[in-house]
């Protein structure tokens, strides 16, 4: 370490490196934001109403719930990681929250979200540890558990359906209610975001997990407890799907063994569009979410804009393919960059 | 490491022969010819595109796009026939179409060197999504009988459909090509480490370009032999279909990691799984306990062997007397 500090280039040229690999980040959020304002600008010049207080709260209300479950996977993701489980690990929470109302209609609505929160923190902590005690890559635990959590929802549901009269009117009224016209649903993403975000930036095991993803033998090696760390982003986002399935609740009131099926994909692809690279170590939460909000507008704004939805599902991924190349080529621009300063300086 | 993977292709045939000989004894029906016949059926499209899928995962990659590549394949098939297009032109350009969609998904991964993960989860969207351009919700029904029902005849004097003859002679050549061939060899050896196969004079990148494009023709020949075998094109066919059929991959003992696992080991794998769930729905099994034992069973493929080696390892770690000079 003393003769890495000796050999180390001047203060100078290392800030600007390290302001280089910053402004990617900007430039990829600020990226995907542009694309946003773009889709909304669009949309709401050929249709104004696009726009207004009814279709607004709609609009939260539709990414609330993808935003919730993308700042989990994005988590897991910046630590090479995936959890392909979370779509089942929602539908399980969705159906415990009406079971729950069901057998005791006057559960207090902060219970609730503590039990969808803590089965779904069960679900992270059951493929958290088969991967940091068995070691075995996260796609192939996860995508068992995709089956064992549903195929579990599934034979508890037993075709049951339950309804939106089923549900206490405190929380169906969480679900449509606004505060100052934001949603209170989008609410707890906003504030899920803000408490991911400051972790991953502010908190040494938050900048560990970017670390591991970057190169996880390497992490190991420096002392960061790489098992425990993956362990624990695999229980966050466990409990965050699991606060979604509660909000799912909320939101829609009917819910059967479905809920969230095949929802799994579609968070993936809202990180990977919001520039979280799949392979770990760059993104930020806050592009997660930004692709999220991304990807719901699109399936609203296509109808305003008189498009076929037959068109949404090849517009999203149309979408991810473009992101992850517009990743890859500024991502090499800025090596480029780097090595050429770097190759000056010398 | 080899004789362990070796151990773990047997082991899995001996799973399947302990299911196939229990659910004999105990479920009525499964040791007629006449349910082996509906079993192979279902076996068919997923056998078919775990050949390829085995070559692509021993390289280190993935393809998820194979389901949406069948049901692209299926909707243009309908739309085709619709417009009045006899099915024997039909075929060459549904193989045709799949080409082109795996030389997409390869362009991606090899010419600008994207993750195939985030690659194909992206076409995945895409295909599935323009085939619901190409045919929106319609189904497509009205094939002649001399196709539909030709697709799942029995081969003379057997309940074995004469498909499933095809995809085993398929599994035959692809078993051999990646297991006595130096193709095979190069395959395992990028899996195993890129750069190194790069130096020693394999080409990568064309490789597994060609591998896309393989893996999605045959997908789109699953889509044919979907869409005959229901006699119905639809844009939602084989929806999901991608997680069963990595899923009969892992089973059969190949690395996500690439570089290890045998064709042996993945048709078993894929004949385990289609088996043990037509015999537990034979047995009135509900359906989602068979959702529970196929995701069951894909973690014990994973955390077994791996159990199993670090138990080794602590075993013989407990013994350093036998060979002390075998330390560090």
């Amino acid at each position: 370490m003393s003769t890495a500090t000796k050999a180390a280039p001047p203060p100078t040229r290392a800030r600007g490196d390290v302001r280089g690999a910053r402004r990617l980040f900007v430039v990829r959020e600020l990226g995907i934001a542009l694309a946003l304002v773009l889709l909304i600008a669009v949309t709401t010049v050929y249709n104004p109403r696009f726009l207004n207080a009814q279709s607004r709260k709609d609009l939260m209300l539709g990414a609330t719930i993808l935003v919730v479950l993308a700042v989990g996977q994005a988590i897991v993701v910046i630590t090479r990681n995936v959890d392909l489980s979370v779509g089942s690990v929602l539908g399980l929470s969705a159906f415990a929250t009406g079971k729950l109302f069901l057998a005791m209609p006057d559960t207090p609505i902060v219970l609730a979200l503590l039990a969808g929160i803590g089965l779904g923190v069960l679900c992270g902590v059951v493929n958290g540890a088969l991967i940091a005690i068995a070691r075995v890559p996260a796609l192939v635990v996860t995508l068992g558990t995709l089956y064992v959590f549903r195929g579990i929802d599934y034979s508890w549901a037993a075709g049951q359906q339950i309804n939106a009269a089923d549900m206490p009117s405190g929380f169906k009224r969480m679900g449509t209610q606004t505060l100052l016209g934001v949603p209170v649903l989008a609410l707890f993403a906003v504030a899920v975001l803000l408490i991911a975000g400051f972790y991953m930036r502010s908190y040494r095991s938050g900048r560990q997990l970017y670390a591991i993803g970057s190169d996880p033998a390497a992490a190991r090696l420096s002392g960061i407890p790489v098992g425990w760390r993956v362990f624990t982003a695999m229980t966050v986002s466990g409990g965050l799907a699991g606060l979604a399935g509660v909000l799912y609740a909320a939101r829609f009131g009917t819910l059967d063994a479905a809920a969230g099926n095949g929802i799994e994909l579609q968070v993936v692809a809202a990180v990977v569009v919001g520039g979280v690279a799949i392979f770990g170590g760059s993104g930020s939460v806050y592009g997660a979410a930004l692709g999220a909000l991304l990807l719901s507008m699109i399936g609203s704004a296509l109808p305003v804009l008189r498009i076929d939805p037959f068109w949404q599902q090849a517009v999203v991924g149309a979408l991810i393919l473009a992101a992850i190349g517009l990743d890859r080529a500024l991502t090499a621009r800025i090596a480029a960059r780097l090595r050429g300063r770097r190759a000056r300086g010398a | 490491m080899r004789k362990r993977l070796g151990s773990w292709d047997v082991l899995v045939i001996v799973v399947l022969a302990i299911v196939v000989v229990v659910s004999s004894v105990a479920v009525e029906g499964f040791a007629t010819s006449r349910f082996w016949g509906f079993l192979l059926l279902d076996v068919i499209p997923i056998a078919l595109i775990a050949l390829p899928m085995t070559l692509v995962v021993i390289t280190g990659e993935i393809d998820l796009s194979v389901a949406s590549v069948l049901g692209l394949s299926s909707a243009v098939m309908g739309q085709l026939w619709m417009s009045g297009v006899p099915l024997p032109l039909i075929l060459p350009i549904i193989l045709l179409l799949g080409m082109v969609l795996g030389a997409v998904n390869g362009l991606f991964v090899t010419g600008f060197g994207l993750p195939s993960l985030a690659v194909t989860i992206g076409t995945l969207a895409l295909y599935r999504g323009l085939a619901y351009v190409v045919l929106g919700d319609k189904a497509v029904a009205d094939f002649p009988f001399s196709w539909t029902g030709n697709m799942i005849e029995a081969l003379p004097g057997t309940t074995v459909p004469w498909v499933a003859l095809v995809v085993a002679v398929l599994a035959v050549i692809f078993g051999i090509v990646l297991h006595a061939t130096p193709i095979g060899r190069a395959l395992f050896a990028m899996g195993n480490n890129d750069q190194a196969a790069t130096f020693s004079g394999i080409s990568v990148a064309k490789t597994k370009f060609w591998l896309f494009v393989l893996t999605a023709t045959i997908a789109s020949l699953a889509g044919f032999f979907w869409t005959m075998r229901y006699a119905s094109a639809r844009a939602d066919n084989g929806a999901g279909l991608e997680l069963s059929v990595v899923a009969a991959v892992l089973l059969g003992g190949v690395s996500i990691f690439g570089g290890r696992g045998t064709l042996v080991g993945v048709m078993a794998g894929v004949l385990l799984l289609i088996t043990l769930r037509n015999a537990l729905q034979l047995a009135d099994v509900p359906a989602d306990t068979l959702t529970i034992v196929t995701g069951t069973l894909l973690i014990i493929s994973v955390v077994g062997p791996n159990a199993a080696a670090m138990l080794r390892a602590r075993l013989r770690r407990r013994r350093p007397a036998v060979s002390p000079a075998a330390g560090g």
